[in-house]
């Protein structure tokens, strides 16, 4: 029997499994597919504390990136601390982007000559803010090489691939362990990290999240020899479009080099359920926004886009906590267009959760018993 | 209203058979084709400025398809150049758009609506990797036969072919005529696999036996058993390692080969993106490749889409012909039938055959199967069965992954080596798409076209079909500049 | 062996690769022309330095990518060389 059951190996499951066994709890992760085949195999991997209004997103935010700094010290995800810059297209923007960072109290410096940090950026734009601590990882790398690394340094880890949770075993009014499709297993503690199917895990356990599908396109050009793009960039739109509660298409410009020479181009929003069929107009208003930001990327050749589903709750907040309604359920997901950034403190909360520690932040804006 | 009845994407036999029988049917089509020329890979022609006056030499049946292309081209609009990258279904039934980038310099956005969709992109050559693979000197075996074909350049000085099935016959005999010294021919397989077969057509043996005789007056030894299995040379290859095999090709003894040139190749993958795209049911072939599942009328799974040729199943020239014409026939039944109850008054429902999800079967007998010439439907029977026979007859055996060293390059493009595949399956990927996602195998270039075969089976699965919704490379300048109204 | 398909291919022209003169048949391809004048290895790879030529020859592997008068990344398989074309590699 296993002190903890995690439900899902993506880029939270996996920081929950880790910080656990660092714990010294026994912990079992069980997945329906492979690691990191969720949402996290769609995510681009930024860490970011630039995108966040003021509060207790941003507050996760800020722990969650100083513990990806640590953990890239644990393993080899190819953690590249390399920046973010927000632009405005106008001094408007650009004002109300600096009143974000000063109410945001984290590091960033205005930057008004632009091509000073993107080379290849649009001449017009009015200028932006830099934020140093933004960083990236290779999310899948991250999920997978914490899962070994807690294998190997605690020991106290077991890793189920191709395994489906069918039902949560309750006893009591106490979660037991879960019914999969090979078999019951039992656990003290119950761990929902599955993501944008969180919801189903909850209805499994007689309990209702509001999680539902937010849809988003990447773009992924040619391997650039190169670099074009040195930092994170995004217009300023993008911050009001995460937090957007439309179900209707929005776009924004977010772009990136990596580390392989290709361009990530995102980011759009839509809630239409999980179609995963090509939505060329939007591939069309990524490739449109990306050449206004970059106009050399008109001749880089895009040779991949593909798509994911952000575990999106209606208050844009992650469910982080145990279940006031049901004893030994613990829910991480939700976290929308955040979860790999937001997965070590989740897991590391959790994990102080889960050991009857005081977590390091108050976890009551993330409860799980807030929607009812 | 769709300025075209049929859009058919591929300029080989098959699309071209299509394209012409719906044409001659009534229809307006266009194809569309990336090539400069028509004739796909089978009929890949030289440049007219070579003025070629025996250019049959090079092709069976040349001629017969020459006189196909003329009639096309008057009865229909062939836009060459074109590489389509995408389909899109639009709205409901019978409205198709097909995207694509024209010009092979400065590259401009092109659309065409069409109320039928005919999928006609071929193959391309499946290798396996092995030790050294990706040096300058090994060339799939189509990669040989098209420089042949459509350059009139001999690949190499010594060359040797080497792989499975009926493919590197032709190619070593192609080459041999040519004045390359084919040192040998390797058949990973047993001899004779194909021999015993009651399937096989009196023409093919003649073909096969035109090969045959070609290669011993060259004195080129075909040598069964054996496979290269290793590739060497400092930049450049000057010898391969040749293995003899056993019967699930795994070695047990080897040889050294000189020669600068290697052509290898292990059957075909069918290009099927643009069907997986338009949202067709997809199934295997017997060889493990993902194949577009079709009806008795080549009709697939998605009403107005038809597919012919090699994405159906690898079965040469020959059948993509027969596929193409069947394809072709149905599709102008379809689409008057169509008319015709559109035509009637309103109130009455318009029934098109159901979409099932389902084996083709479901969906066989639909009208315009009564609209195929029956002769037509037996030989594409007979083509299909000699296929199956060779797929049987010519597999690719497991033994081959022993043939990689940790260092083995599995991806060409992003130049993952074979132990970062094993990392990752260490790590839980348990399929291709989690291996490619750990440790970037597909990620590259050529988006799987290479590796794809070899990364599936090393993961422990069949290919999965793939999902590009990007079939060709294309500017982001084009993608803004595309529109959703015909050019 | 053009007797072997009767071909009379026109006048020959140089295109420029690396500065280098190399033979074209008119008609025939940038990447048949370099592999024809024996240049078999020209682009290497991003991570191993790895050479590359050509491959599958019909523009699927992108293995035998070139720049040509400037734009970058052109699969020489594919693309039919012109009088005056400058190649890089
Ligand atoms: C296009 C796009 C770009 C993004 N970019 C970023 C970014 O730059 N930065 C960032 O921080 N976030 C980004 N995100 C969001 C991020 O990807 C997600 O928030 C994050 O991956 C969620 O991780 P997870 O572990 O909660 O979920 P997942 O990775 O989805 O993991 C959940 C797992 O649960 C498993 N599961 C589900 N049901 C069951 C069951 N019944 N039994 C067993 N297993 C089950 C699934 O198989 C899955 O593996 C992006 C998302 C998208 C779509
Ligand atoms: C390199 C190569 C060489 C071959 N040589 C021979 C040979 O010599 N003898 C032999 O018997 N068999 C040969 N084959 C086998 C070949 O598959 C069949 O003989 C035959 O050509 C199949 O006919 P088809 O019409 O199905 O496809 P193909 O002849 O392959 O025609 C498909 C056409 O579709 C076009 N196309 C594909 N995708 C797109 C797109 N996205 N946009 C626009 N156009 C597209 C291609 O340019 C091509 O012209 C070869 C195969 C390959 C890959
Ligand atoms: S040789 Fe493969 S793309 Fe040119």
């Amino acid at each position: 029997m296993a002190d903890v059951i995690v439900i899902g190996a993506g880029a939270v499951g996996a920081a929950c499994a880790y910080y656990a066994a660092r714990a010294g709890l026994d912990v079992t992760v069980v997945d329906r597919g492979p690691v990191a085949g969720g949402t996290t195999g769609a995510g681009e991997g930024n860490v970011l504390v630039s995108d966040k209004e003021p509060g207790p997103e941003l507050d996760l935010a800020l722990l969650s990136n100083r513990l990806w700094r640590e953990l890239a010290e644990v393993a080899d995800f190819e953690y590249e601390p390399k920046g973010g810059l927000v632009v405005a297209e106008t001094p408007e923007v650009l004002a109300r982007l600096e009143e974000l960072a000063g109410k945001q109290g984290v590091e960033h410096t205005r930057v008004t000559d632009l091509r000073d940090y993107e080379p290849h950026l649009a001449p017009g734009l009015a200028g932006g803010v830099h934020y140093p601590q933004d960083a990236q990882v290779q999310p899948m790398l991250a999920a997978a090489r914490l899962l070994k690394a807690a294998r190997e340094r605690y020991g106290s880890l077991r890793l189920r691939t191709g395994v489906t949770v069918t039902g949560v075993l309750t006893s009591s009014g106490r979660v037991t362990g879960v019914r999969t499709t090979e078999g019951d297993i039992l656990g003290g503690a119950v761990v929902n990290a599955a993501g944008t199917w969180g919801g189903e895990i909850a209805r499994m356990a007689g309990v209702e999240l509001p999680i539902l599908p937010r849809r988003g396109f990447i773009l992924v050009t040619e391997p650039l020899r190169e670099p074009l793009v040195r930092h994170k960039v995004y217009t300023a739109a993008y911050v009001t479009n995460v937090a957007s509660d439309s179900a209707g298409l929005e776009t924004s410009a977010v772009v990136e080099g990596t580390p392989a020479g290709t361009v990530l181009i995102g980011a759009s929003r839509e809630r239409v359920g999980f179609d995963r069929t090509v939505s060329l107009p939007v591939l069309r208003r990524l490739a449109a926004q990306a050449v206004a930001l970059f106009p050399a990327l008109r001749d880089v050749r895009a040779i991949r886009a593909y798509c994911g589903f952000r575990p999106y709750c209606p208050d844009h907040l992650p469910v982080i906590g145990e279940d006031p309604r049901l004893p030994g359920l613990h829910h991480a997901c939700g976290h929308e267009g955040a979860g790999i950034g937001l997965a070590p403190a989740t897991g590391h909360l959790l994990a102080q959760v889960l050991s009857g520690e005081r977590p390091d932040l108050d976890l009551t804006p993330f409860d799980p018993g807030r929607f009812s | 209203m769709s300025a075209y009845d049929l859009a058919v994407v591929g300029g080989g036999p098959a699309g071209v058979a299509g394209a012409l029988t719906a044409a001659q049917a009534g229809l307006r089509v266009a194809l569309l084709d990336a090539a400069p020329r028509l004739g796909g890979q089978y009929f890949r022609r030289l440049p007219e400025t070579f003025h070629a006056t025996r250019e049959a030499a090079l092709h069976h049946g040349l001629d017969r398809f020459l006189r196909q292309s003329r009639a096309l081209r008057s009865l229909a609009d062939v836009l060459l150049e074109h590489r389509v990258w995408a389909v899109e279904r639009h709205g409901g039934l019978g409205d198709f758009v097909v995207h694509a980038v024209a010009g092979d310099r400065e590259e401009r956005p092109v659309t065409v609506r069409a109320s039928a969709l005919l999928i006609a992109t071929g193959a391309h050559d499946r290798p396996l990797p092995f030790p050294g693979w990706d040096l300058p000197g090994v060339l799939t075996a189509g990669g040989a036969q098209a420089l042949l074909k459509g350059n009139l350049v001999v690949a190499g000085r010594r060359v040797v072919v080497a792989g499975t099935g009926p493919f590197p016959l032709p190619v070593a005999a192609g080459l041999a005529r040519a004045g390359a010294r084919v040192v040998e021919v390797l058949e990973a397989n047993g001899p004779l696999g194909l021999a015993r077969h009651p399937a096989l057509a009196a023409s093919k043996l003649g073909e096969a036996a035109g090969y045959a005789l070609a290669l011993a007056r060259h004195r080129v030894p075909y040598r069964a058993r054996q496979a290269v299995v290793a590739a060497h040379g400092d930049g450049e290859l000057t010898h391969v390692t040749v293995g003899r095999l056993d019967r699930d090709w795994r070695v047990v003894a080897t040889r050294t080969v000189e020669c600068d040139t290697l052509a290898v190749g292990y059957g075909f993958v069918p290009q099927v993106e643009l069907a997986v795209q338009a949202g067709c049911a997809m199934g295997h072939d017997l060889d493990g490749s993902p194949v577009v599942s079709v009806d008795a009328a080549q009709r697939t799974s998605v009403a107005g889409v038809y597919a012919a040729g090699e994405p159906t199943g690898v079965g040469g020239a020959e059948l993509a012909e027969v596929e193409g014409r069947i394809a072709g026939h149905a599709a102008a039944a379809d689409l008057r039938s169509a008319v015709h109850l559109a035509a009637e008054p309103p109130g009455t429902a318009v029934h098109r055959p159901a979409e099932p999800p389902g084996t083709p079967a479901h969906w066989a007998a639909g009208p315009a199967g009564l609209a195929v010439p029956e002769p037509l439907l037996r030989r594409r029977a007979r083509l299909r069965a000699f296929a199956q026979a060779l797929h049987r007859a010519y597999p690719v055996r497991p033994g081959w992954r022993d043939w990689l060293t940790p260092a083995t390059l599995v991806c060409r493009c992003e130049e993952v080596p074979y132990e970062a595949v094993r990392e990752a399956m260490d790590l839980g990927a348990t399929d291709a798409r989690s291996v490619k996602l750990l440790a970037r195998p597909g990620m590259g270039w050529c988006q799987g076209r290479m590796c794809g075969y070899a990364v599936a089976c090393l993961a422990g699965e069949l290919p999965q079909a793939p999902r590009r919704p990007i079939a060709q490379p294309i500017t982001l300048g084009s993608l803004e500049r595309m529109t959703d109204d015909p050019s | 062996m053009n007797d072997l398909a009767g071909a009379r291919p026109e006048q020959p022209f140089d295109i420029l690769v690396d500065g280098r003169a190399v033979p074209v048949l008119p008609g025939q391809t940038i990447g048949a022309a370099l592999h024809a004048a024996g240049i078999r290895a020209w682009r290497t790879t991003r991570f191993g330095g790895r050479p590359r030529g050509l491959f599958c020859g019909i523009g699927v592997c992108f293995d035998c990518l070139v720049s040509v008068n400037g734009a970058p990344e052109q699969r020489a398989c594919l693309l039919q060389a012109r009088p005056g074309d400058e190649v890089r590699t």
